[in-house]
């Protein structure tokens, strides 16, 4: 043995802080069209070095290359880029509508458009999401109207879940996307059980876990991945990795570990990391697990490198804890902007098209906001009923409740 | 010198099991660490070794035999040269061997006091049979899985096992592996893959081997299945039932024996049964799987094997919010549930030969508790004593309190005592035990105090 030594506690430290020179040079981005498309059917023992590299396919130039290009047609490549200038609006006006008081509290998406919105196209009705925070782009993908997201917000009398919850705890069962968790993580696990629930009923349909980087270290992402190895339901795993769980850098959670999508090799998981701010390269891995579920093949686990441009949420402010430069030196960009790229390099979109459907998508989302607005606010207008309080704590109202209720005058 | 063999004990709430056979012939000479015989119980089989060298003497229950209460002598050893014709043998368990104070062992039949008339619960006449409450909970479950393709079992051990308890015995053969699912070892996982599977449209029933263990899904349980149609604003909810055995059993120590009554009770959207009888077993365990709602059923490791009257009707069931009067009486209410009213029945028994009359409530689910059973029963008696197996702090005795003290402060002609288990984590040894929990003496203790007499 050699010379024995005291123990040292290791904590990782992200590679810059506030004051340095951002740099992402030890982040390895491999060119886009390089990594290899096994079938869906291959052993998952087969494809381990997926974990390990990024599935790219916009180039610098904006152009498709590689085996994972060409999964969305025309049409859907502009209407996914709307869908993204709609989030990203949506977010520049909620922001706003925080500071104005208007709701408490608010979480964006900057430059982590891509991953939901795609992934949200390779689904279909009967299909369920189980979100975490930033996934809104799933209820725009779907056609969820923009005015009850808003209302949720805003927690007025429209609100689809009655004031009960935190502003961007949206829920709708009919767009599949479930509740979203505060106390982080419980709705992997919870993904799992409902996709064994449809391999048990026989029901062609899948489900979708999703969660960050941060709280990958919460148990029940280590009992979905043990769940999901044991029984192969339909389901899909997806780890939004953005670097930073508030002011925590990804290293905490991921410790020595190559990275997140790895974590699925002891589990006999096969595993991709994409390159999340890619429409087309989280469009083609979310269609290739989509794949392997109805064909049974059982579940998937993705990575999505991107990276969080905003705060966490309002409460936030991130140049506490990392250089403001961070984000533009990000090296895989902006998801709005290399689709952009892409669809003018294709002859489908032009400068002139970007800045008039800019203006579109905004006055859509003032629009709803007004109708959103209409109807109140956090602190004005119509509030839910407190009638309403006491519904839904459990099917059928039970008698003490109706008590209550009566007692508070309604 | 000769020995007797007793029958073993597989476990300390083992009270009788099935010598299955014998390994060794009378004549035989045998070694410590031979076996001797196997013996099964409805939870497992074990080979039964010999302690001692010696010569197998005499057989004295053949094997087959089933119902052989513990202690009692299966074969008599002797030493070269000795008859076991010489050796006077008693067919009864021994005493001695039994634990050290022989009131803490349960009696296989329920304490004998008449259900009042007013049991609303099966129709006069009703042909009865005799079922423990082991029985009563599997005839439950099949009963509604029969009925209901969605509803399924899952949890360590439930399927090839049969349930680490023995409840889910002859399920798998039954329904098969895909309703009868045997977990891997994370209580948190596998409560959360459930509440996962309830928002998909099953109807689960989650074992958890016992409730000590339940803590580490507090989250799910809490935060998840009970919250979720609240904060879906009314979309999805988790209809299921989370079951297993809860509160002290024998020798099991503080990780093992924790009554949760209280914690569960606590929590709105969820409901919350704690039955005694294995009729209340079958017909609440049958209305917890049909309703919309998570449900947790508290269930009790001693009470498993105690045999009761369960009504022979086909789709018995007991509906949540009724408590049961088990005797009826007018100098005190005595209020309990699970197997708190083992002790609230003897000490009713033994109150009535000294001329006192009690009233025992079996509250069966505590919520939605019947509050308005207590206080009918409080102003007819003016007193109440509370009886559970829980800690003092924040017991369901506490809640009733203050529910009687706020509905009938009134009629109260004394204070009402908690009788509870004593404020300290359960500790392994015997007497330590015993001495944890609530006694049959001290809800008699308190009746005197709130009788004045």
């Amino acid at each position: 043995m050699d010379k024995e030594t005291d123990p040292q506690l290791h904590v990782p430290e992200p590679a810059i802080r506030p004051g340095d020179t951002p740099d992402f040079s030890h982040v390895e981005i491999p060119r886009a069209g390089e990594v290899r498309r096994p079938d869906p059917g291959e052993n998952p023992q087969e494809m381990r070095d997926l974990a390990f590299s990024i599935i790219r396919v916009l180039n610098r130039k904006g152009e498709a290359v590689g085996p994972w290009a060409d999964s969305l047609s025309d049409e859907a490549l502009q209407e996914g880029l709307r869908h993204m200038m709609t989030l990203r609006a949506y977010d520049a006006r909620m922001l706003k509508a925080q500071r104005q008081g208007k709701t408490s509290f608010y979480m964006q998406h900057l430059g982590e458009e891509a991953i939901a919105c795609a992934f949200q196209k390779a689904l279909r009705k009967g299909d369920m999401n189980f979100p975490t925070y930033r996934q809104a782009g799933l209820l725009i993908a779907s056609g969820y109207p923009m005015s009850d997201m808003m209302n949720q917000v805003y927690s007025n009398e429209a609100d689809p879940v009655r004031g009960r919850q935190l502003p961007v705890f949206y829920s709708s069962k009919e767009h599949g996307f479930f509740s979203i968790s505060g106390n982080l993580a419980t709705q992997y696990v919870q993904a799992v059980g409902w996709a064994m629930a449809a391999a048990i009923k026989g029901e062609r349909k899948l489900s979708v876990g999703w969660i960050g980087d941060g709280s990958t270290a919460e148990s029940d992402f280590h009992g979905a991945l043990v769940f999901a190895s044991t029984y192969k339901p339909p389901v899909i795993l997806n780890i939004v990795n953005n670097q930073w769980a508030i002011s925590t850098f990804q290293g905490i959670a991921r410790g020595g570990a190559g990275t997140f999508a790895a974590r699925g090799h002891g589990f006999g998981l096969p595993a991709l990391r994409v390159d999340g701010n890619d429409y087309l390269a989280v469009h083609a891995a979310a269609a290739w697990a989509v794949e392997r579920a109805r064909r049974d093949l059982g579940p998937t686990l993705i990575e999505y490198v991107t990276y969080r441009a905003g705060g966490h949420s309002t409460s936030d402010d991130p140049a506490a804890y990392r250089p403001k430069e961070e984000g533009a030196a990000w090296p895989l960009g902006d998801p709005i902007l290399r689709l952009k790229t892409h669809l003018i390099q294709k002859g489908l979109w032009s400068e002139e098209r970007h800045t008039q459907a800019e203006a579109e998508v905004m006055d859509g989302v003032i629009a709803a906001q007004k109708e959103a607005e209409a109807i109140g606010t956090l602190h004005s207008g119509n509030r839910p009923s407190p009638r309403e309080m006491f519904e839904d704590v459990y099917a059928e109202m039970p008698p003490h409740l109706v008590r209550q209720r009566h007692e508070v005058g309604y | 010198m000769a020995t007797e063999i007793l029958m073993p004990a597989l476990s300390p709430t083992m009270e009788e099991g099935t010598l299955a056979k014998w390994l060794v012939k009378e004549g035989d000479t045998v070694s410590s660490g031979d076996i001797l015989a196997e013996i099964e119980t409805d939870k497992a089989t074990m080979e039964f070794e010999a302690v001692d060298e010696g010569i197998v003497g005499k057989i004295l229950i053949e094997e087959g035999t089933e119902g052989v209460k513990v202690n009692t002598p299966i074969a008599v050893m002797v030493e070269e040269g000795e008859s076991a014709d010489d050796i006077e043998v008693s067919s009864a368990p021994k005493e001695e061997a039994k634990p050290d104070n022989p009131e803490e062992k349960p009696a296989a039949e329920a304490p004998k006091s008449k259900p009042a008339d007013t049991s609303p619960d099966w129709p006069e006449g009703t042909e009865m049979k005799k079922q423990t409450v082991r029985e009563a909970l599997r005839d439950a479950m099949a009963e509604e899985m029969r009925r209901d393709e969605d509803v399924y079992l899952m949890g360590e051990e439930v399927a090839e096992y049969q349930g680490a308890y023995k409840i889910s015995q002859g399920l798998l053969d039954e329904f098969g592996p895909k309703r009868v699912i045997d977990t891997p070892i994370t209580e948190h996982g596998f409560a959360g893959v459930a509440v996962g599977a309830a928002f998909g449209g099953l109807k689960p029933i989650v074992e958890f081997m016992t409730f000590n263990f339940a803590m580490q899904a507090m989250d799910q349980i809490i935060n998840s299945a009970a919250k979720t149609l609240y904060m879906s604003g009314g979309q999805m909810g988790a209809p299921m039932v989370f079951r297993g055995p809860n509160g002290a059993a024998a020798r099991v120590a503080a990780q093992h024996s924790q009554d949760y009554a209280a914690w569960f009770m606590q929590i709105p959207g969820l409901k919350v049964a704690m039955p005694y009888s294995a009729s209340d077993y079958k017909g609440l365990m049958k209305t917890a799987i049909r309703d919309a709602n998570p449900v947790i059923f508290l269930e009790n490791e001693i009470l498993y094997g105690r045999t009761f009257e369960v009504p022979d009707i086909d789709d018995y069931t007991v509906p949540f919010g009724k408590a049961r009067i088990w005797r009826e009486g007018d100098d005190v209410t005595i209020v309990s549930f699970g197997i708190g009213m083992q002790y609230a029945l003897e000490a009713a028994d033994k109150l009535a030969e000294d001329g006192i009359n009690a009233e025992v409530l079996d509250l069966r689910t505590l919520r939605p508790m019947d509050t308005d059973a207590i206080i009918r029963s409080v102003k007819k008696t003016n007193r109440c004593v509370t009886v559970e197996e829980g800690w003092p702090q924040g017991s369901v005795g506490s809640y009733i309190s203050s529910v009687i003290m706020q509905e009938a402060f009134d009629y109260l002609d004394a204070p009402v005592i908690n009788c509870t288990g004593k404020d300290v984590p359960m500790p392994y040894a015997a007497n330590l035990e015993k001495l944890a929990l609530v006694t049959t003496d001290e809800v008699i203790e308190a009746v005197h105090k709130v009788t004045y007499r």
